[in-house]
C-alpha cells in the first residue's frame, strides 16, 4: 500500500458532525505537516461537506492512528462509525471524483476545485501525492471543459444572472433596479454584481432602509411610486418585497418601452406572494421569471448536471488509469536505472582491465572501441528497459521490477528520491 | 486542377455540417472538428477561385454555377470572419449544410470548368455581381443569427432550462451582430445595383424582375437599418424583417438562372 485515504463526507456524516471536524487552511497544514514527520507525505482536504487525509509512504497505518485521534479530540466525538478508508487507486479516483465535483452535494460545483489546489499546496507533498494531485486538479478542469456539467445554473439566484447573462451578455454595466430590501433580494443582487451588473436603485416602502442598501452598492434610493420611471433607465429589475399585492401592471411596462428604443428588459420576481403581473411577459422584448420559474429551471438544470455525470466518470476513470501507469512506472523506473548502472560499471572495469593492451592503439581506436561497447550495452539493454516499461504499464510492474532485481543482484532503491517538498 | 480542388473542399464543408449537427447534440470535440472542416474547406475553395481566376481571360464566375460558387465562398467567408467562434457552433449548423448543398449543385451545375470570354466585361461583373453576390452573402449570415435568435427568443419565452445552457450566445449579442452584417452588406447591395444601372444605361436595356426582386431587397435591407437606427426596432420584429429580406434574396438566386442565364 503507497496511498491511503481516511476521512469522512456529506455522504456518511451529518452536519452537525462534519463542523466539528471542519478544519481552516492553516490547520490543514498543521495536521498534514504533522503526519507527514511519520509517513513522509500528507494533504488534509476540509471543506463544508468533507474532511479527508491523503498519506503516502511509510508508517501509514501509525499516522492514520495518529490523525484519527487527533480529529476525534478536536470534535469530541468517537468518529470511526463515519470515516471511511480507501487505498491505493481506490484513494485516487476517490481524489479525481471530488476534484470534478462528482462526490459534491451538488454535482459538477465549480468550488471543491479551488479547494482541493488549496490543500494541495497547503500540504506536505511528494512526489507521489504531487502527482496525484496535480493530476486530479488537471482532472476536475478537463470535466468542467470537456462535459456541461457545470454550466448550469445550480441555485434560484445563479440561475435568475445566467438568463440574465443570456438575454444581455456579459453583465457589465447592467443596470439594475432592486425591489424591496430584504436578505433574499440582497442575496441576489449580489449575483448580479459579482458578474458586472451594477444597482443603479433600490425601491423600498421604507425609504431609509433603501437608501441603506443602495449606499451599500452604490446606487440611489427611490420609491415605490417612481419604479415606472425608473424603467426606462434600467436593464433588469429584481423584486422581493412582502407586499400583498402587485407592483407593475403590464401597462405599466407598456408604457415604458417606447422609451427603450427596443433594449430588452428582464424581470426576476423571486416574492411570494408575486410583486409583478405575469402578462409583462407577454410584451415583446420583456422577460419574466418568478420563483416557480427559477426553481423549475435549477430542477432541470441540475438533472442536466447529473447526465453529464456519466461523461464525467469516464473521464475521471481514464485520468485515474494514467495515474495507476504513472504509478507502476515509478515501480520499475529505479530497477532500469539499476540495471543500466551495473550494465556501465561492468563495461569500464572491462575497458580498465584491458588498458594495456589497448594502449598501442591510437586515440581513435580507442574511442572506437569505447563507443562500440557502448553501442553493445545498449542493445542488449534496449529490449527489457522497453519490456519492462509495457509492464509497467499493466498491472505487472512491480512484479518484473522483483525479478529484475533478483536476477541481477540489483539493490532496492524504489525508495530513492521520495523525498516529501515540504 | 480544379476538379481535385472542388471535392475536397465539399468533403470538408459535409464534414462540417455533419460534426456541427454532433456538436448540437453533444458539444466538444465536434464542435472543435466542424471549425476546423470550415477552415480546410475554405481554403481548398480559395485555391479553386484561384485557379479559375488565373486561367479564365474574363471574369471566371459569369455562369449560374460559377456564381453559386462564388455565393458560397462568400457565405463561407463571412460565416468565418464573424461566427466561427465556439459561442456560434450553432450558427454553423444554419450555414454549413445549405452551404455544403449550395456548392454540390453549383459543382454539378459545371462550376469547376474554366470560363473563357463572356458577354460581360470584367471589370463590370467584378462590381456588379462580386458586390450584390457579398451582399447577399451577409444577408445569408444576417438571416442565420436571426433564425438563431428567434429560437433562443423564443427558449426564453417557454422559460426552458436549455436556454441558460450557455452555448448561444446572449439576445443583445445576435441581434447586435445581425445589424452589423447588415450595415455592411447594404452598401455593398447599393455599389452593386448602381454599376447595373450604369451599364443598363449605357447599353440599353429594360428593368426585369429580378432586377425588381434586387431592388425590393435593397428596399427591406435599408428600412431595416433606418427602423433600428431611427424607430429603435431590435429584436424579434427585426429578425423577422431580416427573414423577409433573405428570402427575397432566395427568390433572387432562384430566379437568376431563369432571367440571366435563359
Amino acid at each position: 500500500m503507497n496511498l491511503l485515504l481516511v476521512g469522512t463526507s456529506h455522504r456518511v456524516a451529518p452536519v452537525e458532525l462534519r463542523e466539528r471536524v471542519a478544519l481552516d487552511l492553516e490547520q490543514c497544514s498543521e495536521l498534514a505537516r504533522e503526519v507527514a514527520a511519520v509517513t513522509g507525505e500528507a494533504v488534509c482536504l476540509s471543506t463544508c461537506n468533507r474532511t479527508e487525509l491523503y498519506l503516502a509512504g511509510d508508517g501509514l497505518q501509525e499516522a492514520v492512528e495518529q490523525a484519527v485521534a487527533a480529529l476525534a479530540d478536536r470534535s469530541g466525538a468517537d468518529l470511526r462509525p463515519v470515516l471511511y478508508r480507501l487505498e491505493d487507486e481506490a484513494a485516487a479516483i476517490h481524489l479525481f471524483r471530488v476534484a470534478a465535483g462528482l462526490d459534491s452535494m451538488v454535482p459538477g460545483e465549480g468550488e471543491i476545485l479551488g479547494q482541493v489546489r488549496d490543500a494541495f499546496e497547503a500540504g506536505a507533498t511528494g512526489p507521489l501525492l504531487d502527482r496525484l494531485f496535480s493530476q486530479a486538479l488537471h482532472a476536475g478542469k478537463k470535466v468542467r471543459t470537456e462535459t456541461a456539467i457545470a454550466e448550469s445554473p445550480a441555485s434560484v439566484s445563479s440561475a435568475a444572472a445566467a438568463l440574465a447573462e443570456q438575454v444581455f451578455g456579459d453583465l457589465s454595466g447592467c443596470r439594475v433596479l432592486l425591489v424591496g430590501a430584504g436578505k433574499i433580494g440582497e442575496l441576489a443582487a449580489r449575483n448580479l454584481v459579482s458578474r458586472g451588473a451594477v444597482i443603479a436603485a433600490v425601491a423600498n416602502r421604507s425609504l431609509d432602509k433603501a437608501q441603506e442598501l443602495a449606499g451599500g452598492f452604490g446606487g440611489r434610493a427611490v420609491s415605490l411610486d417612481d419604479i415606472p420611471g425608473e424603467l426606462v433607465r434600467v436593464d433588469v429589475v429584481l423584486t422581493s418585497t412582502s407586499s400583498p399585492g402587485q407592483l407593475l401592471s403590464r401597462a405599466d411596462v407598456a408604457g415604458a418601452l417606447p422609451g427603450r428604443k427596443g433594449r430588452p428588459l428582464f424581470f426576476i420576481d423571486i416574492a411570494v406572494p408575486r410583486d409583478l403581473d405575469p402578462a409583462i411577459h407577454e410584451l415583446d422584448g420583456c422577460y419574466l421569471y418568478d420563483i416557480d420559474d427559477l426553481e423549475s429551471v435549477v430542477a432541470q438544470s441540475l438533472a442536466g448536471r447529473r447526465r453529464e455525470a456519466g461523461r464525467a466518470e469516464e473521464i475521471v476513470l481514464d485520468e485515474a488509469e494514467r495515474f495507476r501507469a504513472w504509478q507502476a512506472s515509478r515501480d520499475v523506473a529505479p530497477a532500469i536505472a539499476s540495471l543500466r548502472a551495473l550494465a556501465e560499471e561492468i563495461r569500464e572495469s572491462e575497458l580498465e582491465r584491458a588498458r594495456t593492451r589497448l594502449e598501442r592503439l591510437s586515440e581513435a581506436e580507442r574511442r572506437a572501441v569505447e563507443a562500440v561497447t557502448s553501442r553493445i550495452v545498449d542493445k542488449l539493454l534496449h529490449v527489457p528497459t522497453v519490456k519492462m516499461k509495457e509492464a509497467a504499464a499493466g498491472a505487472d510492474g512491480a512484479v518484473y521490477a522483483d525479478a529484475l532485481r533478483h536476477l541481477f543482484g540489483l539493490g532496492d532503491d524504489a525508495a530513492s528520491g521520495r523525498h516529501p517538498r515540504q | 486542377m480544379a476538379e481535385l480542388l472542388f471535392w475536397p473542399a465539399l468533403l470538408a464543408y459535409g464534414e462540417a455540417a455533419v460534426a456541427y449537427a454532433g456538436n448540437a447534440r453533444n458539444p466538444g470535440r465536434a464542435g472543435r472538428l466542424a471549425t476546423w472542416g470550415v477552415r480546410l474547406g475554405w481554403l481548398l475553395q480559395t485555391g479553386l477561385l484561384a485557379v479559375q481566376a488565373e486561367r479564365s481571360d474574363g471574369f471566371p464566375w459569369d455562369t449560374w454555377a460559377g456564381s453559386l460558387n462564388l455565393f458560397v465562398w462568400l457565405v463561407v467567408t463571412a460565416y468565418l470572419f464573424w461566427g466561427c467562434r465556439t459561442r456560434y457552433r450553432l450558427l454553423g449548423l444554419a450555414v454549413m449544410p445549405p452551404a455544403a448543398v449550395l456548392l454540390l449543385a453549383a459543382g454539378l451545375g459545371g462550376a469547376t470548368s474554366t470560363h473563357t470570354g463572356g458577354v460581360y466585361s470584367s471589370t463590370f461583373l467584378v462590381l456588379h455581381v462580386g458586390l450584390v453576390l457579398a451582399a447577399f452573402a451577409g444577408f445569408t449570415l444576417a438571416a442565420g443569427l436571426a433564425v438563431l435568435y428567434l429560437w433562443q427568443e423564443r427558449r426564453l419565452k417557454h422559460r426552458r432550462a436549455g436556454a441558460v445552457l450557455g452555448r448561444v450566445p446572449s439576445l443583445i449579442t445576435l441581434d447586435t451582430l445581425e445589424a452589423r452584417v447588415v450595415a455592411f452588406a447594404v452598401p455593398a447591395l447599393t455599389g452593386g445595383i448602381v454599376a447595373g444601372f450604369v451599364r443598363l444605361r449605357s447599353h440599353g436595356g429594360s428593368v426585369d424582375a429580378l432586377m425588381g426582386v434586387t431592388l425590393a431587397t435593397w428596399a427591406i435591407f435599408t428600412g431595416y437599418l433606418v427602423l433600428r437606427h431611427g424607430l429603435g426596432w431590435r429584436g424579434r420584429r427585426a429578425a423577422y424583417l431580416v427573414l423577409a429580406g433573405f428570402a427575397l434574396v432566395v427568390v433572387a438566386r432562384l430566379g437568376l438562372p431563369l432571367t440571366h442565364f435563359a
